[in-house]
């Protein structure tokens, strides 16, 4: 009780020169970080800035290659997770980390759960975890199973954890991603109670309109490196957006914009959905693509885009609704069906859908069109070495070895390899959910040049990404989706710009 | 702040949460149905079937698996699987006949027996744990090695004549009608046992986590590690014990006893409504599914059926509840 | 390309050219092959037949873990195709024609064909864990085939039946010839068509696989088929070689063997990339380690441990924590060469 004048003076979380590498990646690179208590910090920067290395230094995932970490005053080398728990630092996910199989309850004290002489006393264990759960404003069940609550509520259960565990440091990674505004508005309640009480909150978003909100001070990180640590309202938007790009917005603004361009529209859609929707995944949307159109779908991450993206291909099915193919009703059933149908569609999830990590660039390249052979009529070998020739130069792809393993290339060179999988099977629809995610900016340039090559070849493409000004920049039209609905359509032309799809978003959720 | 939540509860939304906390509970009702189920065909059927005598020799005839199949539930609660048990039961059996052939006393046997068992568990469990070699193949190796140890030991069957051992199987303690033996006290010991360790202590609530989502497991901090060393350690204490009442229930070692013991295990385990991917349920369940491998094994007798029908039956019925098993958690992760 | 496949064939080959020195040198007649009316007789001979029931199973097995799965009903399935074959013969008027011969085996293998894709439904279609769908026939499979015989260990006198196991053919067994033709078949089929890079990419990436088009359903599936037919014809040796349908008996434990000898040849249990000659040189390791037990005058019965031995010391050599001892290990041992190691001994040298 006495320590807590000493300790406030101290800071939560130091971190000196941090340095951590992976193979073949330098993923932090001297980086210093501090924490205080009772602040909520954000911690901001592109996909591949090293937020989440940083975290998993910090929470002992990872052993820092280089560096110190002290928390409270005291230097600490974590070996562990469990480690980094008893010295007051505690984390929720993205991905929620609890056990579905458990109750609330459960959840929320396994590993502290209060024992009498005969074990562990479940009664007094549910009322202190009601007790725990009380404190953050969560009336529920602590007996309820923990999958039978929305993903807001298991996140909230997820602190109610670390409260539990007495921790001094929360670390938020990402957690209002797939919550809508009510529940932000909830957790927010929680993270300022928190604050109030000493904690010390490392918060991660990609939302910059909540660091305002919420945040007291900022940490901006670039490509592993520390770009500088802020007041809240020290910076504009535009300045902190600049910060967390560096120069990427010139080099991509050099691009120019290839929406410019009038699409013909009078014959029958290569795609058209017509109240296109899944249950419990997404509302019934109407959606038609053209010929030699890019049709950008924007909204955040859980919008929709995703699920309508693979209803669309039929890696998902469709429960309402119908699709038709050039005026022609058509059900997909699998990918098989649509491969048939000359779709093709590319993950969002590079790593775990779209590369297959232990083949060779040349075997993941013509990959899409074996399959569409069927494994009785393998490919011969001149036309296997025309097409994979013929791509590693025309998307330069480097090394250009068509016998390296694909997981040894880089992101973005990953990314060509699946797009030529893709066009090799001459598609007329191209499904790209995030081409362009944590692959560096050379690369983005290149693939959003090559994606308004190809529709300006005739293609027709959805195209999405997080990235609002990237999907100005290739789109003719725009479509705007928010909770799981359609919300706007838009023509695409140079009065357009980032402020207005992000006003037509926020104008919704505000209601 | 809020306790008083709108009290309308009505009975239906009172039961609905009780059905919604118990809902794990639900395939061992569902084993459980199965066996009484199949007590009333039996006895409509036969005619004298349902007897005290054949309910007492159920326990008592299959304590060995009831036992089995409480180590097995650990193992198959975090998600693994132990092949290793029938082999390492035949191996403490052949270890003690031996040694009690050669005149060493019973109360250094039979920590022996544990011990021993308790040894090949825990071989397995470093390798799965520490050296990341699949269970399946881990246990395969154990299995292996127990059976080929069993004939080091002795080629032959080497009698039992110890009175201590074959008085577990031969003392009949009640009636003549109700009556248990203390390998039936035994099993039923070992069962209440795990139902608590399982249910009441923190390794318990572990084993559920870790079978749960062991990477969460990992990021609470619970001790995942050590956890899943020792759930094979106890399914081979499990193994060493049911080797002592495998051997005064055969009074023998043999180096062939209880080959396939292992699958009749994961099958009882497994029809007493344990999920096989982990995280989901109980003992006693186990010890439902026991019975009813026992059941069904004396109503092919019954019958005068090929004794072959059992593992028939069992092979449909273990089918059965992996599909329904299936069935239910694809319809979970859907919600 | 060639170097990584010579790599990864190094190992197996290096062990089973070991056991054959280790035998060569205790007994000398080992290496010795007699020549005899024109037909061969030795121990590496008696290998080449032996093995032939193993190497069936084997290669269905290694397409089946290239899947990410297992079959475990393989022993089972050998016990049914025996059954069935041998009871045909047994209830027909003419034991010896060639026709009714034919009719039996194709029986035999056709109802483990039908048993494999039904344990293809199970894993592929309804997603059932492999082990447990496997399990399913691996309990039920023997008492099947028991309700064939009738209970019985069913006998049967047919010369042209037990040629296939015991006969010779061009001075060489004819078991030897099943196989070669098995290993042969399967090889071209899985590498002159597509078959087997899509397996791989099946068995590396199932989701992948699927949003790329990738049958992966059927693939899973009929490889399990295949995996059947393959035990249905090894079960047909198996009973030609004892003129006898054991349901208890055959095929016993084969399923371990088969898959010890798919990762002895160095295809991962974990799916994805396979070699069929490693599997084929796994089958022989396994066969020899066999002869080799038995000649030592170690009972037939303690064979399982020095298997026992070999899983453990081929998964530890497998794990990553031993790999990182060992490579720690090596950079002590050598001289202080490469002095910059200070901090980090395990993490690789960053260009």
């Amino acid at each position: 009780m006495g320590d807590d004048v000493n300790t406030a003076a101290v800071n939560a979380v130091e971190m000196r020169d941090i340095s951590i590498s992976f193979p073949g990646v330098l993923a932090l690179d001297g980086v210093n970080f501090t924490l205080r208590p009772g602040e909520i910090h954000s911690l901001l920067g592109e996909n591949g800035a090293g937020k989440s290395t940083l975290i998993k230094a910090l929470t002992g995932v990872y052993p820092v290659d280089a560096g110190t970490i002290t928390v409270a005053g005291q230097r600490r080398s974590f070996s562990g997770t469990a480690d980094a728990q008893d010295a007051g630092v505690a984390t929720v996910y993205q991905e929620i980390n609890l056990c579905a199989n458990l109750s609330v309850g459960e959840n929320v004290m396994l590993g502290n759960e209060v024992r009498g002489p005969l074990g562990i006393d479940w009664k007094a264990t549910r009322v202190r975890a009601a007790d725990f759960l009380r404190e953050l404003g969560l009336d529920i069940d602590p007996r309820s199973p923990l999958s039978s609550h929305s993903l807001a509520v298991q996140q909230l259960v997820a602190i109610s954890r670390a409260v539990a565990i007495d921790c001094r440091v929360l670390v938020l990674d990402e957690p209002t991603s797939s919550l809508d505004r009510g529940e932000v508005v909830q957790l927010f309640t929680v993270m300022r109670r928190l604050r109030e009480r000493g904690v010390a909150i490392l918060f991660v978003t990609h939302f910059l309109d909540q660091i305002d909100e919420i945040s007291d001070r900022m940490t901006v990180l670039r490509n592993g490196r520390l770009v500088g640590e802020y007041q809240v309202g020290e910076l504009d938007r535009a300045q902190l957006i600049s910060r967390m790009l560096g120069r990427e917005i010139e080099e991509l603004d050099v691009i120019g914009r290839s929406a410019e361009r009038t699409i013909d529209r009078s014959g029958e859609p290569v795609i058209r959905a017509l109240a296109l929707g899944k249950h419990g995944q997404i509302e019934p949307v109407d959606l038609d693509v053209f010929d030699g159109e890019v049709v950008g779908l924007a909204g955040l991450l859980g919008s929709g885009r995703t699920e309508l993206a693979r209803l669309l291909y039929g890696a998902d099915r469709a429960d309402r609704g119908s699709i038709q193919l050039r005026g022609v009703p058509t059900r997909l059933t699998s990918p098989r069906h649509s491969v048939d149908h000359r779709i093709a569609f590319s993950s969002e999830d590079r790593r775990g859908e779209g590369i297959i990590g232990d083949l060779t660039v040349a075997e993941n390249m013509v990959l899409g069109v074996q399959a569409k052979r069927g494994w009785l009529r393998r490919l011969g070998r001149a036309q296997r070495d025309e097409i994979v020739t013929g791509y590693l130069k025309q998307l330069g792809i480097r090394p250009s070895d068509p016998n390296a393993l694909i997981r040894n290339l880089s992101g973005g060179n990953q990314q060509k390899v699946l797009l030529a999988r893709w066009l090799a099977t001459a598609p007329q629809l191209l499904i790209l959910d995030e081409p362009t995610r944590g692959i560096d900016v050379g690369a983005k340039a290149e693939i959003q040049r090559l994606i308004a090559d190809l529709a300006e070849q005739g293609l027709g493409v959805v195209f999405i990404s997080s990235e609002l000004d990237e999907v100005l920049r290739v789109s003719q039209r725009i479509v705007v989706m928010r909770d799981r609905r359609k919300i706007a359509e838009l023509q695409n032309n140079e009065s357009v710009d980032v402020d207005d799809v992000v006003a037509l978003i926020a104008k919704e959720s505000a209601a | 702040m809020s306790a008083a939540t709108p009290a309308t509860g009505t009975a239906l939304s009172s039961l609905r949460k009780l059905i919604q906390r118990r809902v794990s509970w639900l395939p061992v009702g569902a084993a459980l149905l199965i066996l009484i189920l199949m007590f009333v065909a039996g006895q409509s059927y036969f005619g004298r079937f349902l007897t005290p005598r054949l309910l007492s020799s159920l326990l008592v005839d299959n304590a060995y698996l009831v036992v089995l199949a409480a180590g097995m539930t650990f193992v198959i609660l975090t998600g693994g699987i132990d092949l290793s048990v029938g082999a390492v039961m035949a191996f403490t059996g052949m270890l003690a006949a031996k040694l009690l052939s050669t005149g060493v006393p019973t109360g250094v046997v039979i920590p022996l027996m544990i011990a021993s068992g308790a040894v090949f568990g825990l071989v397995i469990g470093v390798l799965v744990n520490y050296f990341d070699v699949q269970p399946f193949i881990a246990s395969l190796a154990g299995m292996f090695l127990a059976r080929g140890l069993c004939f080091v030991v002795s080629l032959e069957a080497v009698q039992v004549k110890d009175t201590t051992v074959l008085g577990l199987q031969s003392t009949k303690l009640g009636t003549f009608e109700w009556y248990i033996t203390p390998t039936g006290i035994i099993a039923l010991l070992v069962i209440v046992v795990a139902a608590w360790v399982l249910g009441y202590t923190r390794f318990g609530r572990t084993v559920y986590a870790i079978g749960g989502n062991e990477q969460s497991a990992r990021l609470m901090g619970l001790p995942v590690a050590r956890t899943k060393v020792l759930v094979y350690v106890i399914s081979g204490v499990c193994a060493g014990i049911a080797g002592l009442l495998f051997t005064a229930y055969t009074a023998a070692g043999y180096s062939l006893n209880g080959i396939g013991t292992e699958l009749d295990t994961i099958a009882s385990v497994v029809i007493g409504g344990t999920l096989l991917a982990g995280g989901s349920g109980y003992v006693i369940g186990s010890l439902v599914g026991v019975l009813v491998y026992g059941v069904i094994k004396v109503a092919i007798t019954f019958l005068g059926a090929d004794s072959s029908w059992t593992r028939i039956t069992i092979g449909i019925l273990l089918l059965v509840f992996v599909v329904v098993q299936r069935v239910l958690v694809a319809r979970g992760s859907r919600r | 390309m060639r170097r990584v496949l010579k790599n990864r064939l190094l190992w197996p080959i290096g062990a089973l050219v070991a056991l054959v020195v280790v035998n060569a040198i205790s007994r000398p007649s080992f290496l010795s092959i007699t020549v005899r009316d024109g037909e061969l007789y030795g121990s590496f001979i008696d290998i080449l037949r032996n093995s032939a029931p193993l190497m069936l199973v084997a290669l269905g097995m290694t397409l089946v873990i290239a899947t990410r799965g297992i079959d475990l009903s393989v022993g089972a399935q050998m016990a049914i195709s025996g059954a069935v074959a041998l009871t045909i013969i047994k209830d027909s008027p003419t034991p010896n024609s060639l026709s009714t011969i034919a009719v039996a085996v194709l029986a035999g293998v056709a109802l483990t064909l039908l048993f494999g894709l039904w344990n293809g439904f199970l894993v592929a279609v309804l997603g059932i864990q492999p082990i447990i769908a496997t399990l399913v026939l691996m309990l039920a499979g023997r008492g099947i085939a028991l309700l064939i015989t009738g209970g019985f260990i069913t006998t049967i006198n047919s010369t042209p039946y037990a040629f296939m196991s015991q006969g010779y053919a061009l001075g060489f067994p004819f078991a030897f010839f099943v196989s070669l033709g098995a290993i042969v078949i399967v090889s071209l089929v899985v590498r002159r068509t597509a078959l087997g890079v899509l397996t791989e990419s099946v068995g590396i990436n199932p989701t992948a696989s699927r949003l790329a088009g990738v049958r992966a359903r059927s693939i899973t599936w009929s490889l399990y088929g295949l995996s059947g037919l393959l035990a249905g014809f090894a079960g047909i040796l198996y009973s030609s070689n004892i003129m006898a349908a054991d349901a208890n008996n055959a095929g016993i434990n084969i399923e371990l063997d088969a898959i010890l000898a798919v990762v002895l040849g160095g295809t991962s249990l974990a799916g994805g990339k396979f070699t069929i000659a490693g599997t084929v040189v796994g089958v022989f390791i396994i066969q020899t380690l066999t002869s080799t037990i038995t000649f030592l005058g170690v009972p037939p019965a303690v064979t399982p441990v020095f298997k026992a031995l070999v899983v453990i010391i081929v998964c530890l050599s497998q794990s990553r924590r031993v790999r990182q001892w060992v490579r720690q290990l090596w950079q002590r041992l050598r001289p202080a060469a490469d002095a910059k190691t200070t901090a980090t001994p395990t993490q690789g040298a960053v260009a």
